[in-house]
């Protein structure tokens, strides 16, 4: 499957999107179709200081649960409000509406190196499949 | 015993299976293989089975006494028409109600016990129930724990000691400090330590009785509720004696974000302690930090109405060593029991019952404070349970009245120093005029041979 | 007119009219001339209903239930074998089920005779030094013996031990048990015969093992024929080793868990004693320890004083609760004591021979199960099991679409419980089958041609089976909406929407 352009991508299925200092950060569409139908997603606290790649939350499907990674560290600064009422926007929307938070990012350049662009997670997404 | 097979039987499924025998088919390494005789009883044909098992029953004189114990197992009356349906092969012999299409009923009967418990507690969410009372207390703790990142218990020494001790036993595998708080001479918690105690910045719940153990209402007043959520504490309500329930404030109304509490009183037979029934109840923001297993109501493929096991991403299976808790079984067919005593009594019974309760204790109270030597420890308010001073020790004077035929009561010296001349006494709706007075004489010939002294 | 079962049953909230329901005691009195106004309450409002409509209502719901009474319950790891009625006489006796547990230990020698007798039972058939029957199921009781190994390492001055082994096939509760007294867990990856692997257990132990947690036979339904080696290797690296009695009911009267080097060990006495499941619950989980951990035991402990020996009037049995090293107690009171005499009576009934012949015959039927189910099912691991197998839909999944569910869903609308699907995980498309001893070998042929005629469905005619099942009280529930929008409970009409 062809991932959106412009992002950032981990290894564990999670994206980023840098624009102007604030990283915005979900769950790729790979992701949300492995998990099946989302029924609660626990995101981190406003104001908390993450680590790249630190445990922040927890995404729940009916029959599966996995935690959620925060591709980029900094300050979470917004947390999508809307998942509370609505967890099934992350199936339906991965990459847009279904977004989880957003961090401050401190130094995004040591960052990078550990992520992969679109074209990199695809082939990443192609071999875990086989 | 309670196997099929035939001979030939046996003889067909080896030959299927290729085994020359049972003793090849079900070999272990010989290292590891049963080399001693075991220490069992011989097979018991049933006849001589039930027989056994009723001489056992028989040397426990004590079920057959008049009895005023009580201190968190309560003797209530068990109607007839509870047996006749629980023991229903269906319910008895079903499995987990994970097979949700052939589950209904248990899963059914869940949704009601979840209903009955949030309206007796006044939450809004009920798990489908827990062990008993002392382990819905200590997985209470843990999900205040994890609801507030603090790590501080402060419990009422007035809770039961066992579900004190069984906190402790828990904490001792959490990173947790349990800390107590004193019980006043008015047999109530000591609010003012308490107050003063949440001071401290890691309280993550304060854990409070009512009725207390000794049989007190013991419920923190508005300031102290204040003060409780001003030190972002849960207050943890305790019920060791839920038909209290049908009359008291429920914990929902002293502040409580959390009730737990034990409920073998609606129908659960004594059974010397077990097996019982614990619940938990909590406000809404609990809901996915309640430990075990909740019944949803949804719709089935065809849009009917139908109930099943939900949220199980929060439990073990799924979680492992993230699971909320590693409860599995719960009490199904005692919380059973407790919906079908809640339905046959209803509203009007469960009221009159603990009227009754009222009642008879207030009886039982009187008498005893009549006798001379002997006086009640503390004031109204209390439900069905009261502490008495009596002349002396108090496991000489339960002695005296063993020899009468009759359980006088809980002797509390057993966990507080201070009450070594004290019964805790419990009246119910079974108890009787003449177990009153048979009381009443035993107790005036301890009180006349203490005068002669 | 419909059955009963095939249509909706109203909540009891929605029935009944106030002031229906039964008098069990004429009070005259009002709550109100005995407590102050402010201790009170009058805000509830629960459904009266006439002894008539209760019975209905219950008897309604359990026409929804499949239960053992019903049919064969094939469900793998649970052991539903039959549950003897007679059990049920024995524990309903009134000298046992109106004993308060308060009583004194003199006025319930009968009690806990019981409790001494079935504590020495457990011990000798399973090769343990001593055994608790505290803890209320197999969870509490894994529980109960991780704190016993913590206690036991901290009284050796050994803090360093917090890593508890699990295989891969282990049940969730092990981990679950494991993260609740703060050990952290390393899972140990299965050889490819489905066995742990000596080598594997040698890398991963070390100076900060606590406890490897393993069941024998495991998951698989196999046995680990290295289980010695595997505990020597545990222990010598200072390690405990615990036994997961789920699956007990293959090796009584075999082989023991004592035997085969387990220093902690639990058994659930609904599975492997016929104590009644009740809809999950009440348990009964036991746990059993070596010599040199009887101390830590949970109190109280049941003891008899008195010379060793067969017990006679001489003897007297009490509760003890002065054992300073033990970790506490674990539940309100001593025991689920009425399943304590369901599991002695279970004892009694079979003697030692019959234990073994229970054992034997519970590996035989689930053997004759594996051969014939070989036959259109793919069975993983074809070899010799022991009290359950497993078999797995991955081959049906990819040539027709049916997957496990679909065929268990099948099972249902024939009348049979499913098994175990999905679990262990390291099976795709698992079926994990147990048929315990107490089934006829008809009722085994029936089940085999059942699902003969499901797999052969499945090729022909798939769209039955993602359908069902059809003929059971309700179809498939959406559980989405279930945990997306939670309805937990009933709420009053006029309270507006339901709870959320």
């Amino acid at each position: 499957m062809a991932q959106p352009q412009g992002l950032l991508y981990s290894k564990e299925h999670e994206w980023a999107n840098v624009d102007g200092g604030v990283a915005t950060v979900g769950i790729t569409e790979y992701a949300q179709n492995s998990l099946g139908d989302i029924v609660f997603v626990e995101l981190p606290k406003v104001g908390a200081k993450v680590e790249q790649g630190a445990n922040v939350g927890v995404v729940e499907s009916v029959k599966a649960v996995s935690d959620l990674f925060t591709p980029i560290g900094g300050e979470v600064v917004e947390v999508n409000g809307t998942l509370e009422d609505d967890p099934g926007l992350v199936n339906r929307e991965p990459f847009a509406g279904g977004w989880m938070f957003k961090v401050k990012v401190a130094d995004l350049e040591p960052q990078r190196a550990n992520l992969l662009n679109a074209a990199a997670y695809e082939q990443f997404v192609a071999e875990s499949e086989h | 015993m309670y196997t099929p097979h035939t001979a030939r039987d046996i003889e067909e499924m080896l030959a299927v299976v290729g085994a020359p025998s049972l003793d090849d088919l079900a070999r272990v390494p010989a290292g590891i293989a049963l080399k001693v005789k075991l220490d069992l009883p011989q097979a018991t044909p049933e006849i001589d089975l039930i027989r056994r098992f009723q001489q056992l029953a028989h040397r426990n004189d004590g079920a057959g006494y008049r009895q005023f114990l009580g201190a968190g197992a309560y003797r209530h009356y068990i109607p007839p028409v509870l047996g006749a349906l629980a023991m229903r092969g269906e319910f008895l012999t079903a499995y987990t109600p994970y097979q949700a299409e052939v589950s209904q009923g248990s899963l059914q009967a869940i949704y009601e016990w979840q209903t009955y418990i949030c309206q007796l507690t006044g939450l809004d969410v009920a798990n489908a129930s827990v062990y008993d009372g002392a382990t819905a207390l200590a997985e209470a703790a843990i999900m205040a724990i994890n609801a507030t990142g603090k790590h501080t218990l402060l419990i009422s020494r007035a809770v039961h000691p066992n579900y004190r001790a069984v906190l402790n036993t828990y904490a001792g595998g959490l990173d947790a400090r349990v800390e107590e708080i004193a019980a006043a001479a008015s047999g109530t918690t000591d609010w003012a330590q308490l107050s003063e105690r949440l001071a401290q910045p890691d309280v993550a719940a304060v854990i409070v009785q009512s009725p207390n153990f000794f049989g007190n209402v013991d419920t923190p007043d508005s300031v102290v509720q204040e003060a409780i959520k001003a030190a972002g504490a849960v207050l943890i309500g305790v019920v060791a004696e839920a038909l209290s329930l049908a009359v008291l404030q429920p914990p929902a109304a002293w502040g409580a974000g959390i009730a737990v509490g034990e409920a073998q009183s609606f129908g659960v037979a004594l059974a010397y302690g077990g097996p019982y029934v614990g619940f938990i109840a909590a406000a809404k923001e609990h809901l996915r930090r309640l430990p075990g297993r909740l019944a949803g109501k949804s719709t089935d493929a065809q849009g009917r109405p139908a109930y099943v096991l939900t949220l199980q991403a929060r439990e073990q299976h799924i979680r492992r060593e993230r699971a909320t808790s590693n409860i599995c079984t719960n009490q199904a067919h005692c919380a059973l029991l407790a919906t079908m005593y809640l339905a046959a009594v209803g509203n009007s019974g469960l009221r009159a019952i603990a009227t009754e309760n009222l009642r008879r204790s207030r009886q039982l109270a009187t008498t005893v404070a009549n006798v001379p030597g002997f006086r009640l420890a503390h004031q109204e308010p209390f439900f069905n349970e009261l502490v008495v001073r009596v002349p002396g020790r108090a496991a000489d004077v339960l002695t005296v009245l063993e020899q009468h035929g009759i359980l006088g009561g809980v002797d509390l010296g057993r966990w507080y120093p201070e009450y070594a001349d004290a019964l805790l006494m419990t009246a119910t709706e079974l108890t009787t005029d003449e177990d009153i007075d048979a009381l009443s004489a035993a107790l005036k010939e301890v009180a006349s041979s203490a005068a002669a002294v | 007119m419909p059955l009963p079962s095939s249509s909706a049953t109203p909540l009891l909230f929605e029935q009944g009219q106030p002031g229906r329901a039964t008098p069990y005691v004429v009070s005259s009195a009002s709550a109100r001339s005995f407590l102050p106004r402010e201790v009170l309450r009058d805000d509830l409002e629960l459904p009266d209903l006439s002894e008539l409509e209760m019975v209905r209502h219950f008897t309604r719901l359990s026409q929804k239930n499949f239960g053992i009474d019903l049919g064969f319950y094939p469900l793998g790891s649970c052991t539903m074998k039959h549950n003897p009625k007679v059990n049920d006489a024995a524990a309903a006796l009134p000298g046992f089920s109106d004993l308060h547990p308060y009583t004194p230990d003199h006025l319930a020698q009968g009690a806990l005779q019981v409790m001494w007798e079935l504590e020495r039972a457990l011990s000798s058939l399973f090769g343990m030094a001593a055994f608790s029957l505290n803890p209320s199921a197999g969870a509490q009781a894994e529980l109960t013996a991780l704190l016993i190994s913590k206690a036991y390492f901290r009284q050796r001055g050994d803090s360093a031990r917090t890593t508890v082994i699990v295989p891969d096939t282990a049940h969730g509760t092990n981990p679950a048990s494991a993260a609740m007294v703060g050990y952290k867990v390393v899972s140990l990856k299965s050889k490819e015969n489905g066995r742990v692997d000596p080598e594997a257990m040698r890398q991963a132990v070390g100076p900060n093992t606590a406890v490897c947690m393993l069941t024998n036979p495991n998951t698989l339904g196999l046995f680990e024929d290295e289980i010695a080696t595997i505990a020597k290797i545990v222990h010598e690296a200072g390690g405990l080793m615990y036994y997961d009695g789920a699956n007990a009911n293959a090796l009584m009267g075999i082989t023991r868990p004592g035997d085969m080097g387990f220093d902690l060990m639990h058994i659930n006495t609904h599975k492997t004693f016929t104590i009644p499941h009740g809809g999950g619950g009440a348990g009964h989980g036991p746990v059993g320890v070596a010599a040199h951990l009887v101390e830590f035991l949970p109190t109280p402990l049941v003891v008899r004083d008195g010379p060793e020996g067969r017990t006679t009037p001489a003897h007297a049995f009490r509760l003890d609760f002065e054992r300073p090293l033990s970790v506490g107690p674990v539940r309100s009171f001593w025991s689920n004591f009425a399943h304590a005499v369901r599991a002695l009576a279970y004892i009694y009934a079979n003697g030692a021979d019959g234990l073994r012949r229970v054992s034997q015959l519970a590996v035989l039927n689930a053997n004759y199960l594996r051969v014939k189910i070989a036959e259109f099912l793919s069975v993983p691991y074809d070899e010799l099991c022991r009290h359950e197998f497993v078999a797995s839909a991955q081959d049906l999944k990819h040539e027709t679409g049916v997957r496990a569910l679909d065929l268990a869903k099948g099972l249902l609308d024939e009348g049979y419980m499913a098994p175990t699907i999905y679990f262990p995980l390291i099976v795709p498309e698992c079926l994990m089958i147990e048929p315990t001893e107490t089934e006829t070998k008809e009722t085994l042929d029936a089940f085999v041609e059942t699902l003969r005629a499901l797999v052969a469905r499945a090729q022909s005619d798939p769209q039955t089976l993602l359908d069902a099942p059809q003929r059971t009280p309700v179809g498939r529930i959406d559980e989405t909406r279930a945990a997306r929008q939670p309805d937990l409970r009933w709420m009053p009409p006029s309270s507006g929407a339901n709870e959320r």
